[in-house]
């Protein structure tokens, strides 16, 4: 069997994993345009602070590929798939032959139509780890940095300039930070924390540039000299589609990410998620959901049988010090705890569906199981969880098979 | 594998397997030394429930999601174990919104800590279940 990944990230990574579980024999190749051993995107904004490096920022061990026996065609960019033939052309025109493909392909930055935007001459994107070797080249501490975008890539790039620059302003249309993963309250918090390190304008956009000027919505003109533009991702569906396979916000699979095109499987950014939460088909750019999709990709590509039922919206992240989680959606009831930093429950139907956790964190996989189970809550379950997390939750049956291993198969 | 199973009937709640977990894990070789007028943070928590009580510490899942969710690779399952690579950790704790036992924590230095069996501090067995008085964690196959 000749498998095929486009992509050499989280999802092309767990599909290696999930292939090798069940074939070891069959010939893997992994095809990227980036020239590096596998690392992991999140981490770029940890390495300009200095708490990574190159090495430590591989996803996997150094013999990763050797171990698994996969060829890794690196600097290489898929094109074209001839999914007839069974083949992919790459910009080198070589052809690669394929039994099974997966695309694990991501997203990239979004880049919006704004005036002007092409003479900025110092602007950056920040998803890459040459995204970060550029950005650092023209760092300096005279550098007045403008961010575009107020969420989680736009803050993780602030935090990892801070202190390496003269300002950092952030600029997003939405009237609070972090507008995908807080409330109202729990971004005010954190702003309140931050605001002395960055300058926010909220609720704004930049209407045009003028070289190093920005000119924005509300009518203040901001002066740069870097620019960075977070303001969302969109997935690399192009060669695909290409092709004539089925995409909608992004590429179209089963449970078993299978794509519209027989022995093509799709995988990570790049496709829609069937978000258990809130009952609904969405794109989870999210490291531990591609790596999810791309294991069980992998191993229904090698033959195997595994449905990837519930993907679930989960957030940590830990900004100047401040570490917050979340999980799942925001509908229903909410309660809210203000005692112990911050924290908001979203109850639906007697189940919990969501929550947002400023500092206290601990134990916090207890309420993303209870949303990923949908477990049905009592309101004495709920009230012995509401304040801190625990296994008493569950029924008496689930906990002595998960601490007594009555079922042997954890 | 062997693995820390609970026998929740012969639990007292006497938090002695905590206290034994941060023993062993604190590098001192004397008890008070390592635990007098300090906040401890042991990998195994006991819980209750009305008048039962169960000391809660990592299953070593076979299908962990801490390890799957993991940004980085710090934690890897190794021969059945789930063993976490302090100096890659970054401290971003997507595998506390993983675990659904709540079995990981943030350490003192930030790394996330958790239980790998006490392999690392070479003790054999388990230092909780060495300590348990009461059989109510034990170390087996199952």
């Amino acid at each position: 069997m000749r498998y095929l990944i486009i992509g050499n990230s989280a999802a092309a990574i767990g599909a290696v994993e999930g292939i090798r579980e069940i074939d070891k024999v069959g010939s893997i190749c992994l095809i990227s345009d980036e020239m590096y051993h596998t690392y992991s995107r999140p981490l770029i904004s940890y390495y300009l602070q200095g708490k990574t490096d190159k090495d430590k920022m591989k996803y996997r061990d150094s013999d990763f590929y050797e171990k698994n026996s996969c060829q890794p065609m690196l600097g290489d960019t898929a094109v074209k798939i001839d999914h007839k033939k069974g083949n992919v052309i790459l910009e080198s025109k070589n052809k690669v032959a394929y039994d099974k493909l997966l695309i694990a392909t991501g997203s990239r930055a979004f880049i919006p139509p704004i005036d002007g935007l092409k003479n900025v001459k110092k602007k950056f994107t920040f998803m890459k780890f040459d995204d970060v070797l550029a950005l650092e080249k023209e760092l300096t501490q005279d550098s007045r940095v403008l961010i575009m975008g107020a969420g989680l890539i736009g803050l993780k790039c602030a935090e990892g300039i801070y202190g390496r620059v003269k300002s950092i302003d952030v600029v997003d249309l939405a009237p609070r930070i972090l507008s995908s993963i807080l409330d109202d309250e729990g971004a005010q918090i954190i702003k309140n924390r931050i605001c002395d390190k960055i300058n926010f304008k909220l609720g704004a956009k930049v209407d045009k540039f003028n070289h190093n000027l920005a000119y924005l919505s509300d009518g203040t003109i901001q002066e740069f000299d870097i620019l960075i533009i977070a303001v969302g991702v969109r997935p690399n569906i192009e060669i695909f589609a290409n092709c004539g396979g089925v995409v909608d916000k992004g590429i179209v699979t089963n449970e078993k990410q299978e794509t519209s095109i027989t022995n093509i499987y799709a995988a990570g950014d790049v496709c829609e998620s069937y978000d258990s939460s809130c009952d609904s088909r969405r794109i989870l750019a999210i490291l531990p959901n591609a790596y999810a999709q791309g294991r069980v990709a992998g191993i229904n590509m090698a033959g195997g049988s595994i449905s990837n039922k519930d993907s679930l919206p989960i957030n940590a992240l830990g900004l100047f010090g401040t570490h917050m989680v979340t999980a799942g959606s925001y509908a229903g009831d909410s309660f809210a705890d203000t005692k112990h930093g911050y924290k908001r429950l979203f109850i639906k139907d007697g189940i919990l569906r969501g929550y947002i956790i400023i500092d206290h964190i601990d134990k916090a996989g207890i309420y993303t199981a209870l949303i990923r189970d949908k477990a049905p809550l009592s309101s004495d379950d709920f009230n012995l969880i509401r304040v801190s997390p625990s296994l008493a939750a569950f029924s008496d049956a689930y906990r002595l098979r998960i601490l007594s291993g009555s079922d042997n198969n954890i | 594998m062997k693995r820390v199973y609970v026998n929740e009937q012969w639990c007292l709640g006497c938090r002695l397997c905590e206290y034994h977990c941060a023993f062993a894990n604190s590098k001192e070789s004397d008890m008070v030394k390592a635990l007098k007028d300090k906040k401890i943070h042991p990998n195994i928590r006991v819980e209750s429930k009305g008048n039962i009580n169960f000391a809660v510490s990592c299953r070593h899942c076979e299908d962990p999601l801490c390890v799957r969710g993991c940004i980085t690779g710090a934690l890897q399952r190794v021969n059945g174990l789930i063993t976490v690579d302090k100096d890659r950790c970054v401290h971003c704790y997507t595998c506390i919104v993983c675990c659904p036992y709540g079995a990981i924590s943030p350490s003192e230095d930030g790394a996330i800590q958790k239980c790998e069996l006490c392999i690392k501090n070479n003790n054999g067995i388990p230092a909780c279940v060495k300590g348990c008085i009461n059989q109510a964690i034990v170390y087996e196959e199952r």
